[in-house]
């Protein structure tokens, strides 16, 4: 340890270049994390909900529902342990300029097989009672300065109109999957107005065992082969995944240019390390003359060169998991439950160690293999 | 003035570290003109979808196809409309349109299903969408189960050649001909006749009515016209300025991404360039001290030491422009969330993005040679020739 001094002190020769060297690593991890993050996140988006829940669709398409009149047919059958359904509302609020996701729900159900939605048991009960009542997620709160108790108004784009629902609760999802950005209300208020059309945009079937999901699905589906909307079921979490495959290739491009990025700049980084190191040329020798050993000296500018990568590493890395909690970062409503997970951690340090021997070995060797009096030929 | 050719020849004494920085330069200037191309791409497809000499007409409050519905009332009120244009046979140039989006199969994974357009169309469709050509085949003949395929689709969806049969709507379609729209995003949609449709999706109800402007430059006095009709509640729109609104929530996203990862970049790789030149200045000192005795200003040296890094990240600009090249026309597809419909577009590396990235490039390299420059020009002769 008693060399840590001279490692120190080598870093502190030229403060400019040790501090932009180390930024400009910290950068690069920074948007490494962020740009593995968006991929994590989206696959874990597409793990959401397990084989538990069923979700049915009209085979047709997303956009066409399907008749109210299924549900019974659905919740009597062998291994359906529950029942919910839901409509798809598309409402805009104020200018419509931020998007978040309303929709319609048959309450009592929907709740009861969506445990992952807290709230409080009397905000509940309140939402449950009220006809006009709608529950929303903790971030529109934030996001609209909307109140509980506040009745707020949207426009309808499927379904015109203004539409105005008291805020009967607030929930916070344990599933960030769930989307803590989404205004619930009752379905059956929704199909009143609409004139009692009786239609569903999707069901949700709970079903006692997962394993056996497949078999329900098809069972369902063929009981609506021959009607006039034939459905499509499957579980929740290949609908979730059906909807991060919708980004189709961008979110292969994004992991591309995370890694241009991390690339482009370490190879800057590397570069700038490197000859940095070549000025020394002189100082090794006279070290050497000294007595230090060609193994000590390796480890030395070794050792430098890791400070430079870690330190680096620690500042992205460590920004990258600090500020995206801090700002509840969301993506604008398309990356619920964005997080750098521990595995982004590692990789970036990975990454840092990667950078430590790419820049630090050809000068380490270099100077381990220095022939002295050569070298000082150079010094004065 | 110390000449240019100092600095190249110092450029090209150091290979290796120039090659180092000039490539950093380069993949940040490639990342930067392939994230602008492809929001570009996407942009591009959707403005080209519309036309100025054409009238979209939605159900008031609709903010897209899908959530909108016309009745055929509607219909006829629009072709009677005096701001119609009327084709060589006297018909108004009317297509009212069934809009739908169904479930396809992608060819190369077919457990990956994209929600693709379906849109009846009306025969006078191909007259008042001037874009749109037919490539291959014949077009659907009235009252027949056929349909007509986007070329973005061929390639990616099975069933899609001519003559073979598609399935959806629980009904089999013959698909009769191709047709390209100029790399719109009516190439990624398949066509085919509405009263077709009509029975099969949603019934008797239209979700848009298009048409032809008859003086184009009239658009204020039928949008007027249409919205304050009191027999329906709709908004007109021009076709054009339709398709590029619903291309402005992923167009932003797109182009916001560009900005921010580059822009972080752009901050590393000039922290590089810094250091590179830093490091290059402490290294030839002596060579500035020579420079200095034989009577070069400070300031040219100054200059000197900026064109250098100017020259060193031009190359890595000019690297990222050939890096960057080939993308150009690559196809992709996303969803675009607006109207929730699988659109294929290409990257649009255009001339003027490249001389971006190139100033891009040459601003990075200023700013990043501009201190160490700097102190080259304060270097101490005396100092400096040791």
């Amino acid at each position: 340890m008693k060399y840590l001094r001279l490692v120190v002190a080598n870093l502190g020769r030229h403060k400019l270049r040790t501090i932009l060297t180390i930024l400009s690593v910290a950068l690069a991890l920074f948007l490494f994390a962020s740009l593995r993050s968006v991929t994590t996140t989206l696959a874990a988006t597409a793990q959401f909900g397990g084989a538990r829940r069923l979700v049915t669709l009209n085979a047709t398409g997303l956009v066409f529902p399907l008749p109210l009149a299924y549900g019974n047919r659905i919740k009597a059958m062998p291994h359906v342990t529950g029942l919910s359904w839901a409509n798809w509302f598309g409402g805009k609020y104020g200018d419509g300029k931020r998007f978040f996701a309303n929709f319609a729900v048959d309450a009592e159900s929907y709740l009861a097989i969506y445990p992952e939605i807290v709230m409080p048991e009397d905000q509940k009960q309140a939402f449950l009672k009220d006809r006009t009542g709608a529950i929303i997620g903790r971030r529109l709160l934030t996001q609209f300065g909307w109140k509980l108790g506040q009745n707020v108004t949207l426009q309808g784009t499927i379904f015109p109109g203004d539409w105005t629902f008291t805020i009967d609760g607030v929930y916070t999802p344990t599933d960030p999957a769930i989307g803590d950005d989404v205004l619930i209300f009752h379905h059956d208020y929704f199909d009143e107005r609409i004139g009692r059309a009786g239609i569903a945009g999707w069901y949700i079937a709970e079903i006692d065992d997962p394993s056996r999901a497949p078999a329900i699905a098809k069972s369902i589906d063929d009981m609506f082969r021959n009607s006039s909307s034939p459905t499509k079921t499957g579980t929740e979490r290949e609908f979730q995944a059906s909807f991060a495959t919708m980004w189709g290739n961008v979110s292969f491009l994004m992991s591309t240019i995370g890694l241009a990025v991390v690339f482009a700049i370490l190879l800057v980084t590397a570069n700038a390390m490197m000859m940095s190191a070549r000025e020394r040329t002189g100082e090794i020798a006279v070290l050497k003359t000294v007595g230090f050993s060609d193994r000590l000296l390796f480890a030395l500018v070794m050792v430098e060169a890791g400070a430079l990568a870690l330190t680096g590493a620690v500042l992205g890395l460590g920004g990258a998991k600090l500020l995206y909690p801090a700002i509840n970062f969301n993506g604008a409503g398309f990356l619920p439950g964005f997080t750098v997970t521990t595995s982004t951690v590692i990789l970036g340090v990975l990454v840092a160690v990667g950078l430590m021997l790419a820049s630090g070995l050809v000068p380490a060797l270099r100077a381990a293999r220095l022939p002295v009096v050569q070298a000082l030929r150079h010094v004065e | 003035m110390i000449p240019i050719v100092y600095n190249v020849r110092s450029v090209v004494q150091r290979p290796v570290s120039t090659a180092l920085t000039a490539l950093g330069v380069g993949l940040v200037v490639a990342v930067f003109i392939g994230m602008l191309a492809l929001a570009n791409g996407f942009r591009a497809a959707l403005a080209k979808t519309g036309s100025d000499r054409n009238v979209v007409v939605l159900r008031k409050g609709a903010d897209s196809e899908l959530s909108s519905g016309l009745g055929r009332d509607v219909v006829s009120i629009i072709a009677a409309s005096p701001h119609v244009a009327v084709g060589a046979d006297n018909r108004p140039l009317v297509s009212p349109e069934v809009y739908v989006l169904i479930p396809l199969a992608k060819s190369f994974d077919t457990t990956q299903v994209a929600n693709v357009v379906v849109r009846g169309v009306s025969d006078q469709v191909w007259t008042v969408r001037a874009n749109v050509k037919v490539t291959e085949g014949q077009r659907p003949a009235s009252g027949r189960a056929e349909v007509c395929v986007g070329s973005r689709l061929v390639q990616r969806f099975p069933h899609t050649g001519i003559g073979q049969t598609l399935h959806f709507g629980g009904r089999d379609w013959t698909v009769t001909c191709h047709f390209s729209a100029a790399g719109s995003a009516f190439e990624s949609e398949i066509w085919g006749e509405n009263e077709q449709f009509m029975p099969v999706f949603r019934g008797e109800v239209f979700q848009s009515v298009t048409f032809r402007l008859k003086d184009p430059a009239a658009f204020d006095d039928a949008q007027r016209a249409l919205q304050d009709d009191k027999r329906m509640t709709v908004d007109a729109h021009r076709e054009s300025a339709f398709y590029a609104q619903q291309s402005q929530l992923l167009g932003n996203i797109l182009s916001f991404l560009a900005v921010v990862i580059t822009g972080i970049m752009a901050v590393g790789a000039v922290f590089g360039a810094i250091n590179t030149m830093y490091a290059a200045i402490a290294s030839r000192a002596p060579e500035i001290g020579v420079l200095m005795t034989l009577g070069f200003r400070p300031t040219s040296v100054l200059v000197s030491f900026l064109a250098e890094s100017a020259i060193i990240a031009a190359i890595g600009g000019i690297l990222g422009c050939l890096f960057a090249l080939p993308l150009n026309g690559i196809v992709t597809s996303t969803t675009n969330w607006s109207s929730f419909s699988e659109i294929a577009f290409s990257f649009r590396v255009t001339p003027q993005l490249l001389v971006a990235g190139l100033i891009f490039a040459v601003v990075m390299g200023v700013l990043g040679g501009f201190f160490p420059a700097l102190r080259a020009a304060r270097l101490q002769v005396v100092q400096a020739l040791r």
